[in-house]
């Protein structure tokens, strides 16, 4: 009862802005589903929305991280060592052709523990010992990465646990398991953004932290937090890939960090913090899902695909920056 | 006779090697209200940071409610009742009104962690309309108009209330400066509420809604109380003359003036005027000529200076050099233009500390100094070090660093910038003696005198009103973005009191 109640003054006032916010990449995510199935009759079939939803499960996790991370002005580059690192671990726990153990699902929170840590380390290291976010981060993801080739080995773990394989690879109520699990992890990240101090003092701290400093509030803290909760959203995001490809790798995020960083900015989250919802960030990965879905259809090669993808990222970020006329604005 | 809420001794602020704080006492009692006053730079701000536990204290005591406090964060002095509205903008954008004003202070609305949000709108709703405000507390910060987040601001200052049991002390940096007479009233009614609980600090140019609404008022002065006046008793002229001091005027001497100057006009501009920062702003500037443009934080004639060095470009209004009307592109094309300009802000826009004073000199016109194969270093040095001794700039040699000089040397490297190459046709200095000693100023100020003599037209901006007599030719008043007032020195040289009264 008081959780509607609280809905209900939250949105009221609050349901106008956010839907201005993510018109652009919601406008942009029709255009494309309707551009392409009007172009191609086999896009609009079930089977490849159902591709779409598959493809677009992992990224969707990420970027929730991420939107928090880049909302409160910090970078996160530790994402693919972390995914390598978490993979591993989640593999090794649960039943393997290498290790003995057999957790089954209790891997998945231990995956997602494990990112937490991690992201921790980055937090710390951050606030602490003040590194910038971009080298902190990129330093653990490295070490993520080494950490993830010592477990693997040259024979990278096989998972033989039933269950979880068929939980990365099967459906239920006709739409992919993982894209339920994305969808309960948004839904987990738009209440920790919507509804905690963690996620409302992310606006603070990035909006403008002198602020938040003279406010008394410990930015430190949030900060921490922050990169904590995006390492859980990634561990998460790894023990998802990992269930599906029955494999604990060290390449399993390759590639996916520039398309977290992508479906955030392109969500309508400034790069310079303070803006942006985690909601925007999820549109904005299904749109690009179609994006490189729908090409194939048209018979774009994977090469065009990236090209067009870094058009469309181009076009966004000169779109987001358009309305700023200062002639002494430094852009770095 | 009981305790006063708030008594501070001896308070002293140094920033680097300036003063900025020398020595305050003052003391607030209970459920009153104590306005202070002081011409820009006099400390008031300074002062209340200190209050406030952003700032700490060089030296002195502060006592809360009888106890001595020495605080550690902003936490403690809020802790401690005592609510700050600062006069910069501190409204977070992205978030809620609701949010802002209760920022820190959220108190039951959150609980474990999350947001009630209802009770959050609830109860700064209840903050919003004791200042007869009508905004949704659930609408964005950036939404807002300039008066609407001033309000705003004043109720995240009143959000103290809810905190602690004692009675609040609310530090008011100016918190009408941008409000219309609606939202002044409301301001000063609120204060006036206020006094049956509370005590509140009110700093603000505007001397009248001083006098009217508080108990006493302290004046400052170069970091200093040089006064305590009966609100009832005291005049406006009273504060004014205390505010500025002994009318003696000899603290700067006044330079060999030419009364011929040039009939050649060199930069003129013609019902110039910006959206919500000047209006209708005409003036002509001569060869030779130094015109002083005097005006209160939020006058505009900052931003006319970054108008006519075509950083913000006018909305409206022409501008012409040497008679040829121009349309600066950029600050890039006023350098082409021959326009030179020190920004306020010297640490961050005026000088690059980490670079020698060498190349801060010569970094707007390198491509002088490029030869066939670069940049010339050696001629770069004997230009540089014919302008060290021509500025008479202390430096150990042409290549430290500028970081390592002091506050007015930076400042002559800064002016050095626009020498280096030809003569400039125009000159916008931008406060180019904030934060510098007594011996800098009147150092600086003899630079301009010369650099006139030479020929270039200068636009001076300044805080001290004594300096601007001493400098320049002509002198400008702005207030709330007019002109309001133009005195030409060398005819009828103004008082400073008169100057004062066109400004606020």
């Amino acid at each position: 009862m008081a959780l509607r109640q609280a809905v209900e003054s939250r949105f009221r006032a609050g349901i106008l802005s956010m839907v201005r916010r993510t018109s652009g990449p919601l406008l942009a995510l029709f255009a494309l589903t309707i551009g392409f199935a009007v172009a191609e009759s086999q896009f609009a079939t079930l089977a490849n929305l159902r591709n779409i939803l598959d493809s677009s499960a992992v990224p969707l996790v990420l970027s929730i991280g991420m939107t928090f991370v880049i909302r409160q002005g910090s970078i996160d580059l530790s994402i693919e060592g972390l995914m390598a690192a978490c993979s591993l671990v989640f593999a090794l726990v649960v039943a393997n052709d290498r290790m003995q153990f057999d957790l089954g699902w209790l891997g998945l929170p231990i995956a997602a523990a494990l990112g937490a840590v991690f992201g921790l380390a980055n937090g710390l290291i951050v606030t602490r010992l003040r590194v910038p976010s971009f080298m902190a981060t990129l330093g653990i993801g490295s070490t993520c990465l080494g950490i993830a080739m010592l477990l693997s080995g040259d024979q990278p773990p096989l998972i033989r646990d039933p269950a979880l394989r068929h939980w990365g690879l099967g459906q239920s109520f006709g739409v992919p398991n993982l894209a339920l699990a994305a969808a309960a992890c948004l839904a987990a990240g738009f209440f920790v953004e919507q509804f905690t101090r963690l996620g409302r003092y992310s606006y603070v701290v990035g909006g403008a932290e002198s602020v938040a400093r003279l406010s008394g509030l410990n930015v430190d803290l949030y900060k921490v937090g922050v990169f904590a909760f995006a390492g859980l959203m990634t561990g998460m995001a790894a023990a998802m890939e990992s269930a599906r490809l029955g494999i604990g790798h060290v390449e399993i995020g390759a590639g996916q960090m520039l398309g977290a960083i992508t479906a955030v900015v392109i969500g309508g989250t400034s790069l310079s913090g303070g803006s942006g919802s985690v909601l925007g960030s999820a549109i904005a990965v299904l749109a690009l899902a179609v994006l490189a879905d729908g090409m194939v259809f048209v018979g774009a090669t994977p090469y065009m695909e990236k090209a067009i993808q870094g058009g469309i990222v181009l076009v966004a970020a000169i779109v987001a920056g358009w309305q700023v006329h200062d002639r002494l604005r430094v852009v770095k | 006779m009981s305790v006063a809420a708030l008594r501070v001794e001896g308070l002293c602020k140094r920033f680097g090697d300036t003063y900025a704080l020398r020595g305050v006492t003052l003391e607030v009692r209970p459920r009153e209200v104590v306005g202070l006053v002081g011409e820009n730079g006099a400390g008031k701000s300074t002062l209340l940071k200190l209050l406030a536990g952003v700032t700490r204290p060089d030296g002195g005591t502060m006592m809360v409610r009888g106890s001595a406090v020495r605080w550690r964060k902003v936490r403690d002095a809020a802790d401690a009742g005592i609510g700050i509205m600062f006069q910069e903008s501190s409204l977070v954008p992205d978030i809620t009104v609701a949010e802002n004003v209760l920022l820190a202070h959220e108190g039951s609305a959150v609980r474990l962690g999350i947001y009630r949000w209802h009770e959050l709108f609830a109860r700064a709703k209840a903050l919003l309309v004791k200042l007869g405000m009508t905004i949704s507390p659930g609408a964005d910060a950036h939404t807002l108009s300039f008066s609407e987040r001033q309000l705003v601001e004043f109720a995240k200052a009143l959000a103290v209330e809810t905190r602690t049991c004692d009675a609040p002390i609310l530090l008011l940096d100016e918190p009408t400066s941008a409000l219309d007479e609606r939202g002044v009233a409301t301001v000063l009614q609120t204060i006036e509420e206020l006094r049956t609980h509370a005590s509140v600090v009110l700093v603000s140019h505007r001397l009248e809604e001083v006098r009217r609404v508080c108990d006493r008022i302290y004046v400052m002065k170069d970091g200093s109380c040089v006064g305590e006046r009966d609100a009832r008793t005291c005049t406006v002229e009273a504060l004014q003359r205390l505010m500025i001091g002994h009318e003696t005027g000899t603290d700067f001497p006044r330079e060999a003036v030419r009364s011929q100057l040039a009939e050649t006009v060199c930069l003129e501009v013609r019902q110039l005027s910006r959206r919500d920062k000047y209006v209708d702003v005409s003036l002509a500037l001569r060869h030779g000529e130094v015109l002083g443009i005097a005006g209160a934080t939020g006058s505009g004639c900052e931003e006319l200076c970054r108008t006519l060095f075509g950083i913000v470009p006018p909305d409206s209004g022409t501008m012409l050099l040497d008679g040829r009307t121009v349309a600066l592109r950029g600050p890039s094309d006023a350098v082409a233009q021959g326009i030179g300009y020190v920004p306020a802000d010297r640490p961050r826009e005026g000088i690059i500390g980490a670079m020698s004073v060498t190349e801060n000199m010569t970094l707007a016109h390198l491509a002088q100094f490029c030869g066939r194969w670069g940049i010339d270093r050696r001629r770069e040095r004997e230009v540089a070090e014919r302008w060290i001794e021509r500025l008479r700039i202390v430096t150990p040699c042409a290549t430290t660093r500028a970081s390592d000089l002091s506050g007015g040397n930076q400042q002559k490297v800064a002016l050095a910038k626009w020498l280096v190459g030809k003569p400039p046709r125009v000159l916008i200095l931008d406060h180019p003696l904030r934060a510098l000693d007594v011996v800098a100023r009147r150092d600086i100020l003899k630079t301009i005198r010369e650099l006139a003599c030479d020929g270039a037209g200068i636009v001076v901006v300044a805080d001290a009103l004594d300096e601007l007599l001493a400098v320049s030719d002509t002198l400008i008043v702005m207030r709330d973005g007019r002109i309001s007032a133009r005195y030409s020195i060398a005819q009828d040289r103004p008082t400073r009191q008169t100057i004062l009264e066109k400004m606020i």
